[in-house]
């Protein structure tokens, strides 16, 4: 059907459809399942993304490392103080990421989307979206759709792996995958989902893959802060008009050739980037003693 | 190039942190558990590489002992896996070891059953929750776990294989991967069959009925 982001627009073309729609019909022929079936799995990977995007806020979770926690709930008491620099939506939907990744590192229940350690950036931004725009459940589906398909593309053609291509891969493409979905959610033509995808991409290519004591913690939950937040400033961008000058395809071959190029050091191993910092090794010792951190830092 | 479903992408659903370092984990001794196929009393995991040096960190652990326990990979009480072993009565041992070439993230879990001795499952999880189990009982094999899956020791005899296929097709199930491999020609010889469909519990007893077979297990998703 397509793997690249040309060839989904195409498809889009020709039966005047979303991405939404295409990305379902490309799922009914690989898995022979019906459109209710999916939609039913859309429904539970919804309710999975609705729990942990909230879980946090109310309820600071015990997290491994002990970085994270209770920076969710720290963002719901700044918001109810009521005054922000970047407003509500921003700062909810930073409030939902950080959520997510606190969910995660306490091994809590989440959606890897694409992957564990960028899972607060879809849910942010799509709930966010949810409340913005009044979005029924059918749309929110469709809002997650969209935001797969370009997650399959990115898949397919580079690599969503911190270990394989760095942060720029993971909240990278989650981003991506989200600037797309919210694009579709205001109404925006499927050009557009890909401007912003492509726009979402470049603000973080070369981003390495640095966690500290090896732990999905910090900088992790932080960078899926910014990570929703480059979403939204993308799809705003995409639909004030503005395009990204090089095409989302050539953007995703960009990005997974500057992975490749990414020492093993900032890529997962934590060998690298603030895990390597003075302060990043003191941290791990704390966690994990002397010895095993002298081994691995 | 990979075929992605949506659910790859947005998924899996799985207890954190970590997709290869927990999710995986979980699946590999799940379908260790499910080849083993039998009680056990204790579980030795030999882990490797990355696995070994951040097994703590990540839960990798916990994941492992929750998987031999049955619980599934977004089974909240995977983080609580290690005394519900001990409830249970089943011990549960973490080693480091050097398993050569293979994986960073492999392991091998020696399964202590509590009839047949010590039952040995290798694999690696190889990212995003997928899992390849690559070693059993000595044999070097090939499995995802994402399909029903018959496990099967024969001798190597010409005509053994269209057996086999024979009562598959018999039995209305397709064979989607099949791969047959020897130790040397006219010695034992293992096929791995990937099917469509579930494999019910009559056509193991056929199958294992058939001369030249010598074993024969079920691994069901």
């Amino acid at each position: 059907m397509f793997t690249t982001g040309n060839e989904l627009l195409a498809v889009c073309w020709e039966h005047n459809c979303s991405i939404a729609q295409a990305v379902l019909m490309r799922e009914e022929q690989l898995s022979g399942r019906s459109e209710k079936q999916i939609r039913q799995e859309l429904r539970e990977v919804l309710a999975v993304m609705r729990a942990s995007s909230r879980k946090a806020v109310g309820q600071p979770v015990q997290t491994v490392g002990s970085m994270i926690q209770g920076d969710s709930q720290r963002m719901s008491r700044y918001l109810k103080r009521g005054r922000t620099l970047c407003g509500d939506s921003v700062n909810t939907a930073m409030m939902r990421a950080l959520s997510s990744c606190e969910v995660n590192a306490s091994m809590g229940r989440i959606c890897a989307a694409p992957t564990a350690g960028s899972c607060g950036i879809v849910p942010a931004v799509l709930f966010t979206c949810a409340e913005k725009f009044f979005l029924n459940d059918r749309q929110l589906q469709d809002a997650l759709l969209t935001a797969s398909g370009i997650g399959i593309i990115i898949a397919q053609n580079a690599t969503v792996s911190g270990a394989e291509g760095g942060c720029q891969a993971e909240c990278g493409a989650a981003a991506a995958m989200a600037a797309a979905a919210a694009v579709q959610a205001m109404g925006g033509a499927p050009e557009i989902s890909l401007h912003a995808a492509a726009i979402s991409l470049k603000n973080v290519m070369g981003l390495v893959c640095d966690p500290i004591a090896g732990l999905v913690e910090s900088p992790c939950a932080k960078r899926n802060a910014s990570g929703a937040v480059n979403a939204m400033v993308s799809a705003d961008l995409a639909m004030a008009g503005i395009r990204s000058a090089i095409p989302f395809d050539e953007v995703v071959d960009a990005m997974y050739r500057v992975g490749r190029m990414l020492p093993t050091q900032l890529r997962e191993t934590a060998l690298g980037g603030v895990a390597a910092t003075p302060t990043g090794k003191k941290i791990a010792r704390s966690i994990f003693g002397e010895q095993r951190v002298a081994e691995n830092v | 190039m990979a075929e992605y479903s949506v659910f790859d992408i947005m998924g899996p659903v799985m207890i954190g942190p970590s997709s290869s370092h927990t999710a995986g984990a979980a699946r590999l001794s799940g379908v260790a558990r499910k080849i083993v196929g039998e009680p056990f009393g204790k579980v030795a995991f030999y882990l490797h590489g990355s696995f070994a040096r951040t097994y703590r960190g990540h839960g990798t652990d916990k994941a492992l002992a929750a998987g031999a326990l049955g619980l599934s990979p977004d089974d909240e009480r995977l983080r609580d896996s290690l005394s519900l072993a001990r409830e249970q009565g089943i011990e549960i041992q973490f080693l480091e070891a050097d398993l050569g070439e293979c994986h960073e993230n492999t392991v091998r879990m020696d399964f202590y059953t509590l009839e047949h001795g010590v039952f040995s499952v290798t694999g690696s999880s190889i990212g995003g929750g997928n899992i390849l189990i690559t070693e059993l009982g000595g044999y070097d094999v090939e499995i995802t776990g994402t399909a029903p899956t018959l496990i099967i020791r024969q001798n190597d005899q010409k005509g053994v294989i269209s057996e086999i296929s024979t009562v598959l097709a018999q039995n209305n199930i397709n064979i989607a991967i099949m791969k047959v491999k020897r130790k040397k020609r006219g010695d034992e010889a293992s096929t791995i069959i990937e099917t469509d469909g579930e494999i019910p519990a009559q056509v193991l007893l056929q199958l294992k009925s058939l001369d030249n077979i010598l074993d024969v297990k079920a691994v069901s998703i």
